[in-house]
């Protein structure tokens, strides 16, 4: 082998090894492993979701290797059937959806949305219940009046809830803007 | 709609409007009912002697199909498309006659009521209690180059039946008391309004599906969802597209021939249709082993003209092997917008 072919080789084991290196830094990062029987932590919410109450589902989720599941659950008002599309309902949803959704994600945590409907947030949550199942329910508590599950319903929740269930109550000081 | 709402007689009128036209117009086969105003709107169209056939000690007369191709009129009239023919007659319904005169040239105008259709059966028996025997393929209606609905209020429609006009006075109060009570005849009447409705509808977007009217009327968006959970959210993308759109929302999932779902997938699926009622959208399920071909006869029976996919879950070696789905839905789908949803959890910067 002449120095020059050496040379070429040489560059050629660079080309690549630069090649390689530039196809592995554009292929996207490694989708984080979810299994066929993943544990499902469901994180019912409505108009919106503290930051604080989401950031320890997002936690309690990565510490188990869990799907999130973040469901916006809407009121069906009395007026509408209950299988009446809620187009204004949903817009107001998807916006406080997506941002939920980004915010788990870039935890990296693995989510699975759902908009769930009925008539009074706990009927919604029953009729999620009843088709889907979950290994805990964190659910959020109200703050400075708003956001979060009103007394009744977490009493109702705490009562009827098929699985392990985390009421979080952000401290008054700490609550935000909600995500 | 129902019996006794007056098919027969504006069967009869068509006919006598296409006569007095100039058209050569003929009677295949007539069912008076013993109603004089049918009968006497008759009057004046040429009949096709009909075939009289034995069936035991019964005689029983049929139309004579042979005969009227051999008349080769323009126009034949042919009652009770739904009819079963006698044993021992050539075709076994009434509605093959009429394919046999249609494809001897001859144009058929025909009668018969809702529930009837075939993909109606279960509903009607569900609602009325009785189990239609005499059906007809919904292909009858969708091949039709013109269904026009003869309606009547249940309330009008019972009082033809109490002065006699649809049935002797003897079988009245037993009609009354059983199909012809106002909730079913209210029920039959929904039905066909409906489907006339969806065939209007279906009418339509083959026009606007025309080569020669290519420009669609309005905007339709078509997203293609698996039973996963980012399918939840190229469902909303779609969905947020289309309100802007103004268009409507369809969701088609192709399943593969005898495919069964997991339970996982089940749940997924499950929750796929109950986000498409929340969002108003309708939930298409297909079956076929060519995904693209698929989604092609789905995006022109709908006249879809935005597709949404998702990331496709391609390797590259699959990619480079067998090509990549959204070119293929490029290539295939032309004058169609494709719109690629991106998985989250792919964005480099989003993962820590």
């Amino acid at each position: 082998m002449t120095k020059l072919d050496a040379g070429l080789l040489g560059a050629a084991i660079v080309l690549a090894v630069a090649l390689v290196v530039v196809l592995a830094r554009r292929r996207p990062p490694k989708r984080l492993p979810v299994s066929g029987a993943a544990r499902r932590v469901l994180v019912p919410f409505s108009g919106a979701l503290d930051p604080t109450v989401l950031d320890a589902a997002i936690r309690i989720a990565r510490a188990e290797g869990a799907v999130l599941v973040p469901a916006y659950l809407l009121i069906v008002p009395l007026r509408y059937g209950e299988d009446a599309p809620l187009r204004d309902e949903v817009k107001l949803a998807m916006p406080v959806l997506e941002a939920v959704e980004h915010r788990a994600l870039r935890a990296g945590v693995p989510v699975d949305a759902r908009i769930e409907k009925g008539r009074t947030l706990t009927h919604a949550l029953r009729r999620l219940w009843e088709v889907e199942q979950f290994d805990r329910i964190v659910a959020p508590a109200p703050v400075n009046g708003g956001g979060g599950f009103n007394e009744k319903e977490l009493a109702w929740l705490l009562a009827h809830a098929p699985t392990e269930t985390l009421v979080l109550k952000p401290t008054p000081a700490a609550a935000r803007t909600a995500a | 709609m129902a019996a006794g709402v007056g098919k027969t007689y504006r069967m009869l009128q068509e006919g006598r409007h296409a006569q007095a036209d100039g058209h050569d117009v003929v009677i295949g086969y007539l069912e008076p009912h013993d109603r004089p105003e049918t009968s006497a709107l008759a009057d004046g169209l040429e009949v096709v002697p009909r075939l009289r056939t034995a069936h035991g000690s019964l005689a029983l007369d049929e139309m004579d199909v042979d005969a009227v191709i051999r008349r080769a009129p323009e126009l034949a009239l042919v009652d009770e498309l739904a009819h079963t023919n006698a044993p021992g007659m050539r075709n076994e319904k009434r509605y093959q006659d009429i394919d046999e005169i249609l494809d001897a040239g001859v144009d058929v105008i025909s009668t018969v009521n809702v529930q009837h259709l075939e993909s109606l059966n279960d509903a009607i028996a569900e609602l009325t209690d009785v189990r239609v025997r005499e059906t007809f393929p919904d292909r009858i209606l969708e091949e039709a180059d013109e269904v026009v609905l003869v309606d009547l209020t249940p309330e009008a429609l019972q009082e033809r039946l109490r002065a006699g006009k649809v049935y002797p006075q003897e079988r009245v109060d037993v009609a009354l008391q059983n199909f012809f009570k106002l909730e079913r005849l209210s029920a039959l009447r929904e039905l066909a309004l409906r489907e006339v409705a969806e065939d209007v509808e279906a009418r339509r977007q083959t026009l606007v599906l025309d080569p020669l009217s290519k420009q669609a009327v309005a905007e339709r968006v078509l997203a293609l969802v698996t039973p996963e959970p980012r399918s939840q959210r190229i469902l909303r993308r779609a969905w947020r597209s289309a309100e802007r759109l103004g268009a409507q929302l369809d969701a088609l999932w192709v399943r593969k021939p005898g495919a069964q779902l997991d339970e996982e997938e089940q749940v997924g699926l499950a929750a796929l249709r109950r986000l498409a009622i929340i969002l108003g959208a309708h939930f298409v399920e297909e079956e076929g082993d060519d995904l693209v071909a698929t989604v092609r006869s789905v995006v022109y029976e709908r006249g879809t003209t935005y597709v949404f996919v998702g990331t496709p879950d391609e390797s590259r070696k699959r990619e480079i092997l067998h090509g990549s789905l959204v070119s293929a839905l490029v290539r295939e789908l032309p004058g169609v917008d494709i719109r690629v949803v991106a998985n989250r959890a792919d964005r480099p910067e989003e993962v820590r």
